[in-house]
């Protein structure tokens, strides 16, 4: 049987302050593989196309069935899960396979970006429902369907980084927080004991690197695997900070 | 943080976030361990939903004792019943403090909480988010998690990987020495109990349903370093799953509890398009052998009737491939699972609304795990109950789901407790959760009781721990063998999965631990491409893959020694159930000296429910 090959490019790194370069890598295809499998197959053999034994490529990655959240990375200049993109797909666009870890997310090593930031920023917006604690007090609020349609919606977010990929406000020095959060947001916001919260989410969002700093790109709503609601949601949030901030002026609420 | 006591919880799912919030709650501080940010745990891949009575399913007739029945019986009586007992009569009041932490579950048009059906109960009484309720329920427990952290009751150790359990004089556990996976620093941890709650092992299998970080390794070492199994064997594998070359994806069981179809083509070999093959020539051969269940029969009766019409060549086109028809079902219920149709249509370019998709069984879940005890408390019963006296857990009790190391505990996946010898679809999530929440206590109370302080231990002890960690770091990195890891685990996963999972025989079986040995042998001779001292994911994945192979000789003992069919663990060579020897729990040790695992058989008390026969043809 002959064996095809194909070429993959990967933007490397050793170290979170050290240089990147590239090296590339001949690869052995087999039908119906994906980003993930073929990165697999270099860390088995980490020999590049010009015969030189270098150290497996590392990577961030969980679940592979586009869930978790842990393999976005960026692919022939997009930014997406390793796991649901498809070398097919991929080979169709460009005979070079290219993969490069996310740019707006300080790199660890090679693939593997820190997204910590992301998880800090929804501890600053108090991401959480309120509760009096885990123990037997009955059942939640009610909620119509619709009502769950729309933040069911907003809780398959799954922490990638897409939007924020795409995003040209949002940078690796500056403190934007992106339509991650403001989806977030609008989805604590929107739950009946979650909204008790609203008036500190608001107060967060209304300060520095909120949603005043976007620019309505609209480039999030269009990367986002799950596709979340952003626009929506980015809306509905600055429609509930002008209210907030009109409260705010005439309670004389700092 | 150097307040004590604290407690340290290993793996953040739904068990250990579960288990964090319960014990923080209590004021005792919390240092969570997890290989990955605790969001990506592996629990967010759960669909289906969260089994749980309620007054709609009442009022039906069901009833948590009916909730139990289910469980013991799916579970084949492998069971204990007074802890299965506690779960199902818990489960309504989890789904209602979930309900509270804003997890968003599906509405009925009064704006209740929806029901779905799922395999091995005629009720509807399984709880959904869509179909992505682990991921919801997770999120739900993460978020109450980051709250404790934000109140400073948590430490958050992400991207460290729990190496050893440090075991003081007594053999009581006081730590554990971890490694963080970017750095590559290792550290002694103080704490007066430590939570395993690290879930399963399906990468022993090469390719399964779970996620790349589920290789069993940190059960292996607990077990390793005295730790005892229960039921290794039971490994259930899940009867719909998209085969792919990185791992095979799980397709949802709600796929069928909301009237999915199994079938194949009636003719041999049949390789025209599904939708061109009429209905008379399309065999529902769940519907056909089980009138009543359908194709809701339990996952191990499934997995094992897919499996064989396969093999007797009526896969689709002759191959190993059945179909999930779900095209024929409105709208509205496609809507419902589209998280899983999406992933189906994503990975294999098929829209799974109009042409019925391609599955095949694949390792799901693990039963067995680390070997725990509990408290049983004799009560009154509630309404619903069969009996005029019950059997629970002790509330709070500090031996709830400790394992056989004292101040050592396994909650959730890698507890071997609830599941018997097959899990019902929907009862894991639940099972995770109430481990985390009724069990949390037990250990808040344990740590609290405790007299020998973590704090106290001389420093002597953890670097005792540590330094045996970093030798055997040093061994692996400066190896020159001749072996590549990667291979050894994928003859690894070739093994295990072609003798230990839907049907066993003993000649295959006995043909697979010699294999293992040599394995063993090969795994002495490696080399490692990375040899850095930064992010080496090749050292961590080497050194799980030793552990892998220890854990897999458990699995392969049991498998060979339990001489009978029961549930998940089906011998082609012994196809009924034989309670007399084997109504037992298979208890694994570790016999250091020798580097092999010793097998006891243990009763598994009756309480509630008399043995029966398990069918579901009838």
């Amino acid at each position: 049987m002959s064996t095809k090959t194909f070429k993959v490019k990967v933007k490397r790194q050793d170290e979170a302050a050290s240089a990147s370069y590239w090296q590339t890598f001949d690869v052995d295809y087999t039908p119906n593989m994906n980003v993930i499998s073929t990165l697999q197959k270099i860390a088995a053999k980490p020999v590049t196309a010009d015969g030189k034994d270098v150290a497996p490529v590392v990577w961030d990655c969980g679940c592979l069935e586009e869930v978790c959240g842990a393999c976005t990375m960026v692919i022939n200049g997009r930014a997406c899960q390793a796991c649901s993109t498809l070398v097919d797909d991929l080979l169709e666009e460009a005979s070079v396979i290219q993969i490069e870890p996310m740019s707006k997310f300080p790199v660890v090593r090679d693939l593997w970006v820190d997204r910590a930031r992301m998880f800090n920023n929804l501890k600053r917006i108090k991401g959480w429902v309120p509760t009096d604690g885990t123990y037997d007090l009955g059942a939640g609020p009610q909620e119509t369907q619709e009502e769950q349609d729309l933040r069911y919606a907003y809780s398959r977010c799954m922490t990638c980084g897409c939007c924020l990929e795409a995003c040209p406000q949002f940078t690796k020095d500056n403190d934007f927080m992106g339509a991650q959060i403001f989806a977030q947001t609008d989805y604590f916001n929107s739950h009946a004991t979650g909204k008790l919260l609203a008036d500190d989410r608001l107060d967060v969002i209304m300060g520095e690197g909120g949603i005043s700093d976007c620019g309505n790109s609209q480039n999030c709503v269009q990367v986002c695997p799950k596709e979340l609601p952003l626009l929506n949601a980015i809306a509905s949030v600055g429609r509930q900070a002008t209210i907030y901030s009109i409260k705010r002026f005439f309670t004389g609420k700092k | 943080m150097s307040d004590h006591p604290r407690v340290i919880v290993v793996g953040g799912g739904l068990a250990g976030l579960a288990a964090t919030v319960r014990i923080a709650e209590q004021g005792v501080p919390v240092d969570l361990f997890s290989m990955v940010p605790v969001k990506r745990s592996h629990s967010v891949c759960a669909q289906g939903g969260i089994n749980a009575c309620n007054e709609v399913a009442r009022q039906q007739g069901y009833s948590e004792w009916q909730h139990m029945d289910e469980t013991l019986y799916g579970g084949d009586f492998l069971n204990h019943q007074p802890p299965v007992y506690e779960m199902t009569h818990w489960a309504p009041k989890i789904i209602d403090l979930l309900d509270r932490m804003g997890v968003p579950f599906n509405r009925t048009a009064e704006g209740f909480r929806d029901l779905r059906l799922f395999g091995g109960s005629l009720f509807k009484r399984t709880h959904f988010s869509g179909a992505s309720t682990g991921q919801q329920l997770l999120y739900a427990l993460d978020e109450q998690t980051r709250r404790y952290e934000d109140k400073g009751l948590v430490e958050n150790y992400e991207f460290w990987e729990f190496l050893w359990p440090v075991l003081d004089e007594n053999g009581v556990c006081k730590g554990i020495i971890a490694q963080d996976q970017r750095t590559m620093e290792m550290k002694a941890f103080r704490a007066d109990a430590v939570v395993m709650a690290t879930g399963g092992c399906g990468v022993v299998y090469g390719k399964s349903t779970m996620s790349v970080i589920c290789t069993g390794a940190a059960a292996a070492r607990c077990y390793e370093a005295g730790v005892k199994l229960g039921n290794p064997e039971m490994i259930q594998v899940h009867p719909t799953a998209i085969p792919g070359e990185d791992k095979c994806r799980l397709m949802s069981e709600s796929a069928r509890g909301e009237g999915g179809r199994v079938w194949v083509p009636r003719k041999k070999g049949d390789d025209r398009k599904p939708t061109d093959i009429p209905e008379e020539e399309r065999w529902y051969f769940l519907e056909e052998r089980y009138p009543k269940y359908g194709n809701l029969v339990p996952r191990d009766i499934a997995t094992r009737e897919i499996f064989s019409v396969c093999e007797e060549g009526y896969g689709v086109g002759g191959g190993r491939m059945a179909y999930l028809d779900i095209t024929h079902l409105p709208i509205e219920t496609k809507d419902k699972l589209a998280a899983i149709l999406e992933i189906y249509e994503k990975f294999t370019g098929d829209d799974p609304r109009f042409v019925p998709m391609k599955i095949f069984p694949a390792v799901h879940y693990s039963m067995g795990g680390l070997y725990t005890e509990y408290e049983a408390e004799e009560r009154l019963p509630v309404p619903g109950d069969k009996l005029d006296k019950v059997w629970g857990m002790k509330d709070g009790d500090p031996k709830n789901m400790m394992t056989n190391v004292e101040g050592l505990y396994a909650f959730g996946e890698v507890n071997y407790q609830y599941h018997g010898a097959t899990r019902l679809g929907a009862n894991a999530l639940l099972s995770c959760i109430f481990d985390g929440l009724f069990c949390g206590s037990s250990v808040a109370n344990y740590v609290k009781a405790c007299e020998d302080k973590a704090a106290d231990k001389p420093e002597a002890l953890y670097q005792k721990f540590l330094d045996q960690e970093k030798a055997k770091i040093d061994k692996l990195i400066n190896m020159n063998g001749k072996f590549n890891p990667y291979e050894i685990h994928a003859r690894l996963g070739d093994e295990m999965t072609a003798s230990c999972t839907v049907v066993k025989n003993e000649e295959r079986m006995l043909q697979c631990y010699e294999a293992l040995k040599e394995m063993k042998a090969q795994y002495k001779d490696i080399k490692l491409s990375d040899t850095g001292d930064y992010t080496n994911a090749n050292l961590v994945f080497s050194r799980a893959l030793g552990d892998m192979i220890v854990y897999a000789e458990a699995i392969l003992l049991a498998s060979i020694e339990r001489k009978e069919s029961r549930g998940s663990h089906f011998r082609s060579d012994f196809p009924d159930r034989i309670d007399d020897p084997f109504h037992k729990t298979a208890v694994c040790s570790y016999d250091v000296e020798n580097d092999k695992p010793i097998l006891e058989w243990e009763d598994v008390p009756l309480h509630m429910v008399e043995l029966r026969k398990r069918d579901y043809s009838k």
